[in-house]
């Protein structure tokens, strides 16, 4: 996850807190969308960003999740989401995606 | 509503191995400094020039494998080497640091670049059997700067040092003393970029056996912003290329949108000539040296050499109806509206859907897709994903939503219409053009008769705008002379 954007998100959580945000998540794929989960929850695996040994363990969603479809009109998701649901498993994102939220 | 034809009669690629400045780029430079690397670690990650040469991907890029055949080699591509391939191929070739430093040398006009004597002999030597560099180049390279020079410009002047092997061989001035445009690390950037730019382009001229006072324009889609500190970025990078590849006759500027910039310029090229202003346009796009070692983390993480170590460089020669060569169908080009969003379905949609719909065309009757080919070994250490794949599944899906494929025939639509990705990480240059080559000797075989290119270019990156940008075109066979 590039180095600004984990600066952005530490400055957010510092600001409204932690118990006041969630992180959706927009990755074209499973291994992209884990990797941000980890650096949001657990911290920066590879410990050169902001949020390196930094744990926020905010809940991650990717957007194309089940969760996150119920609360989308049915003409956005066809707009924006329905051709990626067909790209990236929504299932496979839940199942990838579920142990960090365990975790935080 | 479009005018005459117009064709690409030629292709060129380059790549310069540069295992010694990968210390320079950008991401490694900044972890060194910070003393989360140790630059020792990471020399310990570079690969010899024999290794570079022998890369799959490195093969695919010069032409002497094709996307298909490249499909079916054995990965890991790095721990699977082709050791019978050459450095040169029917694009361009693979060129080591030495001649490169040369190289630098001899189109530097400003006093930039300082190499030791013994150094500079031999690589006089060396360069002599070099089919694109002549003894009037040659004499360019001088007797070269005593070493007790070089190591106090280095030391007092704040020039770069330049290694190779490890060995100290030369140096990187600066162009003032205080403007932070014209830093010795900011010339080596600009340097890099002009010097590929240049070796590509006369690869371009002889491949296309065109004598070089014919081109009209040059239009540069470089990624790098020259220019001092009252106009940084100001460029112009085409015309500078096109002075030592000898386009005497040409003029040029810079077309640039991030990655997007060489598609861009390759229609802006057309247009210029469709509508009647040149006849010979080249559009170059020299190395990006700022992003060499970007994902080198990811690599040494995964014990692997650091495979971003290679600059790129692509040229492309189009010129009017010569009625055999695949023609760029201007009746439809794809643009990506301001007003368009974001997400990869509108860019598509801009991109892919719009603009066949104008032809009467389905996505089917496209037979390749050439999409952002990054080669996915270097980027999926870093968790950067496979892109060229996610853009290939992207076109797929629809297809499938259109009702042109089944949705059980996804792989199977892009094992047909996609390739794996085979280009260095190196934005404008990885951005569809790699394919370029291959589809133009594909064509001309009768084994296709088309194909669409299509960029994407991260406009949000300069904090101007959160727009993304996307372009493409539809390279045709010719049905012959209007």
């Amino acid at each position: 996850m590039d180095q600004e954007y984990q600066a952005t998100v530490k400055k957010l959580v510092e600001e409204h807190g932690a118990d006041n945000l969630m992180m959706i998540i927009g990755a074209p794929d499973v291994e992209g969308a884990e990797l941000v989960a980890e650096t949001v929850t657990e911290g920066d695996p590879s410990y050169a960003g902001p949020l390196a040994g930094v744990s926020l363990g905010l809940p991650v969603y990717h957007v194309l999740e089940p969760a996150i479809r119920a609360e989308i009109s049915e003409d956005l998701y066809k707009e924006h989401l329905e051709m990626m649901a067909m790209v990236i498993d929504p299932q496979e994102l839940e199942t990838a995606l579920s142990k960090y939220r365990k975790k935080s | 509503m479009t005018g005459p034809k117009v064709v690409i009669k030629q292709a060129a690629y380059i790549l310069a191995h540069v295992p010694d400045l990968v210390r320079y780029g950008s991401k490694p430079e900044r972890e060194i400094a910070a003393g989360r690397t140790e630059l020792a670690e990471l020399e310990k990650h570079l690969r010899s020039f024999d290794d570079a040469v022998a890369y799959p991907p490195n093969q695919v890029f010069i032409g002497n494998i094709s996307p298909d055949d490249y499909a079916d080699l054995q990965e890991p591509w790095h721990e699977n080497l082709l050791r019978d391939k050459a450095r040169y191929g029917p694009f361009g070739e693979i060129m080591p640091q030495d001649e490169l430093y040369g190289i630098m040398k001899i189109w530097d006009q400003f006093d930039l670049i300082d190499l030791s004597p013994s150094f500079t002999s031999a690589l006089n030597e060396q360069l002599a059997a070099h089919p694109l560099i002549t003894a009037k180049d040659r004499e360019r390279l001088g007797e070269g700067t005593p070493q007790e020079k070089i190591e106090k410009k280095v030391e007092k002047e704040k020039s770069l040092p330049l290694f190779h092997r490890g060995k100290l061989v030369g140096c990187i001035n600066r162009a003032h003393d205080n403007d932070a445009t014209l830093t010795a690390h900011v010339m080596l950037e600009n340097l890099l970029t002009k010097v590929t730019g240049i070796l590509v382009t006369r690869h371009l001229v002889r491949n296309a056996s065109i004598e070089p006072e014919k081109i009209d324009y040059l239009l540069s889609c470089s990624e790098e912003a020259v220019g001092d500190r009252y106009n940084r970025g100001g460029g112009n990078m085409a015309k500078a290329i096109g002075e030592e590849a000898h386009c005497v006759n040409a003029s040029g500027c810079d077309v640039k949108s991030f990655c997007a910039g060489t598609v861009l310029a390759i229609i802006h090229g057309a247009a210029l000539i469709s509508a009647g202003l040149f006849n010979e346009v080249i559009v170059v796009g020299g190395g990006s040296f700022s992003k060499i070692g970007m994902k080198f983390q990811g690599h040494m993480k995964h014990n692997m050499p650091i495979l971003e170590d290679v600059l790129g460089g692509i040229a492309i020669l189009l010129s009017t109806d010569d009625g055999a060569s695949p023609v760029v169908n201007l009746a439809s080009t794809g643009k990506h509206d301001i007003s368009a969003g974001a997400t990869a379905q509108a860019i598509y949609d801009a991109l892919v859907i719009d603009p066949l719909q104008k032809l009467e065309m389905k996505i089917t009757d496209v037979d390749k897709f050439a999409v952002e080919l990054h080669n996915p070994e270097v980027t999926l250490p870093m968790g950067s994903g496979n892109v060229p794949l996610t853009n290939y599944k992207t076109i797929a899906a629809m297809a499938a939503m259109r009702g042109e494929i089944g949705r059980e025939e996804l792989s199977e639509f892009i094992r047909l219409r996609g390739m794996p990705g085979f280009s260095p990480t190196q934005g404008h240059i990885a951005s569809a053009v790699p394919y370029l080559g291959h589809s133009l000797k594909l064509i001309a075989d009768g084994k296709i008769n088309n194909t669409l290119f299509a960029a994407k270019g991260s406009l949000f990156l300069g904090r101007m705008t959160h727009l993304a940008d996307g372009v493409s075109f539809l390279l045709e066979k010719n049905s012959g002379k209007d």
